[in-house]
């Protein structure tokens, strides 16, 4: 797709990664907190190199979704924030603590995660797996341990098979009592892997609820997704990335602007010389034509009425004129094939075919 | 070092562990085939029923014994002599052989098991520090095969004692040598096995892998527990004492070091190599 390319090669972001925030036109940079800022921090197994150079920063009492193709290294990106893993080189700091050194026990406290895999005892009672959680977060024994086990519990819809042998539940089932266990100890930190996997729509979207409700209460949350559709209304930052390193991060308005700078419509005619009258017209910078439909750049879309005066008046069989609002698919695609690597396209599926509904437009940028 | 949050985890690793029915079944068959069944059998034979080959072919080998063992054992008549030797110096390598057995088949699977089920991940990113969790890991899988021991040695002792004790003049089992090996020699021996075995476990790739090599490590520390239990029930008690003595200093060293095997990473499944 041409138009893209010439689109972001005006944007001018195709060269180094420009880190977008930093040209936040609203928000001072002194001004908000970091929970996490990992810099320039690589990890290698082996021959791999997981993480190459990653700069990643998450603001406290935010949302911020990290995407990428498989093999992007945001697994190794969360286990590196909990301490798990220690990068070969860069740095990770987490609360203001280092967590691969001496201050992890505080780190690790302070997060809940949700893995990939659920990472629960099969053998043991959901309760038990609970209850494990509790101790090793230090919440003691008491009934006061009890209590907050029975809500997190309940809060995921589970307090009914606690007392089953997790080895019985279902995939879903298991999801929750994974999600319920990382916010027993109502942690600073959510870190979540992908943490819709195997749920139901319905507990999908209660999830994401829950997780909006999160941060409204003052936790900071960083999720792992493929679901650029749940992603969608949740992020209010989004951090995308490949082969290990960051390519984008900023919020979803933000991005947009960056890719997409001025106003654009979509204009579907059957017509190819209307197509040539409308690149005249007052206000339109840029036309380009795809089949039927055209895309102009406009400077506002308070121009829109006039377009279609001027459209009608010269004979253009109009079919509709749409103003075009980027999706964060579009955004997706968008920077992965400015960025020339299009191969983890097919793990990334399209809204449209996940719910039968249109994807929701990112918001205007502030 | 927190040691509850390490108590913790050996609690739900045993949990865990009573829930495996397939895992604990074989050992306390093996437990009471080797304490109860085998030395019963053999005792009532001797002593009751009083097979006159049988005896003799004993009396005989009991005649190479060290001197200084021969001197301990007691009993008027070839039965119950007969009865003594063997219920104080043959049965001693099956405590020895019955714990390690059990524990390294625990010890084996805990680490590389948790990495098997993921469940390593949950462990990497808790608060539970490296050190807490081998020594928990280190108490789940000592326990289990030091308390099979010492309930099969109660009722072995019970056993010994209505069998043998009539004929040898009053109950006499537990020795005091037995005392010593089963509370000074046999502890450090177990822990050294296991943090061999731990070692392993934390960097093997499968739970098939751990029990395989864990067998090699475990078979030649069987071989001398074996000879030295042996030889420290033959011999004085000073042997006895000693042997536990050294035994400790290299458990106490082992343990050290092999607490540092276990990494975050290595509950995770990422490191490489062994
Ligand atoms: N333990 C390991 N040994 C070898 N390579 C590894 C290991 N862990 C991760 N990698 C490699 O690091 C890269 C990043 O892996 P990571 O799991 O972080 O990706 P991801 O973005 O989470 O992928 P996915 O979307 O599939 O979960 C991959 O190429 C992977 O093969
Ligand atoms: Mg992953």
């Amino acid at each position: 797709m041409g138009r893209l390319d010439h689109v972001s090669a005006d944007a001018g972001i195709s060269g180094s990664v420009t880190p977008l925030r930093v040209v936040s036109p609203t928000r001072q940079i002194d001004e908000r907190e970091f929970v996490v800022e990992i810099a320039d921090a690589t990890r290698t197994f082996g021959p791999v190199k997981a993480i190459d150079g990653l700069d990643v920063s998450i603001e406290k009492g935010r949302i911020s979704v990290l995407l990428g193709p498989n093999g992007a290294g945001k697994t190794t990106a969360i286990r590196m924030i909990t301490g798990a893993l220690s990068p070969d080189t860069g740095t990770a700091r987490v609360f203001g603590l280092d967590p691969a050194g001496d201050d992890g026990h505080e780190v690790r406290r302070r997060c809940g995660v949700v893995s990939a895999k659920p990472s629960l005892y099969d053998r043991l009672s959901g309760w038990d797996n609970l209850r494990y959680a509790a101790e090793l977060y230090e919440l003691g024994r008491g009934a006061g341990a009890d209590n907050r086990i029975r809500e997190a519990a309940a809060m995921f819809g589970i307090e009914g098979s606690l007392d089953h042998q997790v080895g019985g539940y279902s995939t879903g089932m298991k999801t929750r009592l994974a999600l319920a266990r990382s916010v027993l100890h109502d942690p600073d930190l959510l870190l979540l892997d992908e943490p819709t996997s195997g749920l139901d729509p319905e507990s999908a979207f209660a999830v994401l609820e829950l997780i909006r409700k999160l941060t409204r209460d003052g936790q900071t949350v960083l999720m792992c997704t493929h679901l650029l559709l749940e992603a969608e209304g949740l992020a209010d930052e989004i951090v995308i990335m490949q082969k290990g390193t960051t390519l984008l991060a900023g919020t979803p308005g933000e991005l947009a602007s960056q890719y997409w700078p001025t106003p654009q419509v979509k204009v579907t005619s059957p017509s190819a010389e209307g197509f040539d009258l409308l690149a005249t017209l007052d206000g339109v910078h840029a036309v380009s034509i795809d089949g039927e439909t055209a895309t102009a750049d406009l400077d506002t879309l308070d121009r829109i009425p006039d377009l279609v005066a001027s459209l009608v008046a010269g004979g253009v069989p109009v079919q509709a004129i749409v103003p075009f609002s980027p999706t964060l698919e579009d955004l997706y695609f968008a920077v992965r094939r400015d960025r020339g690597d299009d191969h983890g396209s097919d793990d990334i599926r399209p809204p449209e075919a996940l719910s039968g509904r249109p994807a929701r437009a990112l918001p205007e940028a502030a | 070092m927190n040691w509850s949050r390490a108590l913790t985890v050996a609690r739900t690793d045993l949990k865990q562990l009573a829930q495996a029915r397939d895992f604990w079944l074989p050992m306390v068959i093996l437990g009471t085939l080797f304490f109860v069944v085998f030395p019963g059998i053999l005792l009532v034979t001797i002593t009751q029923i009083g097979q006159v080959d049988a005896i003799a072919n004993v009396s005989q080998t009991l005649e190479v014994l060290p001197a200084n063992a021969q001197e301990q054992i007691r009993g008027d008549t070839p039965q119950g002599r007969t009865g003594y030797a063997l219920a104080v110096f043959l049965f001693a390598p099956v405590a020895v052989v019955i714990p390690l057995t059990i524990s390294t088949a625990v010890g084996a699977a805990t680490i590389v098991g948790e990495r098997e089920k993921g469940t390593g991940e949950f462990l990497a990113h808790s608060p539970a520090g490296v050190q807490e969790i081998y020594i928990g890991k280190l108490i789940a899988s000592l326990l289990p095969g030091y308390v099979t021991t010492a309930v099969g040695f109660g009722v072995y002792s019970l056993i010994v004692n209505l069998t043998v004790g009539p004929e040898v003049g009053g109950w006499f089992f537990p020795t005091a040598q037995w005392w010593v090996m089963i509370l000074w020699v046999l502890p450090p021996f177990l822990a050294i096995c296991l943090s061999l075995v731990l070692r392993l476990s934390a960097r093997v790739t499968s739970t098939a892998a751990a029990q395989q090599a864990s067998g090699l490590i475990s078979l030649p520390l069987i071989m001398i527990a074996y000879s030295q239990s042996t030889g420290a029930l033959l011999g004085s008690g000073a042997i006895a004492i000693w042997l536990g003595g050294v035994a400790w200093v290299v458990a106490v060293f082992s343990l050290s070091r092999g607490v540092r095997s276990l990494t975050r990473s290595r509950l995770l499944g990422v490191a490489s190599g062994v």
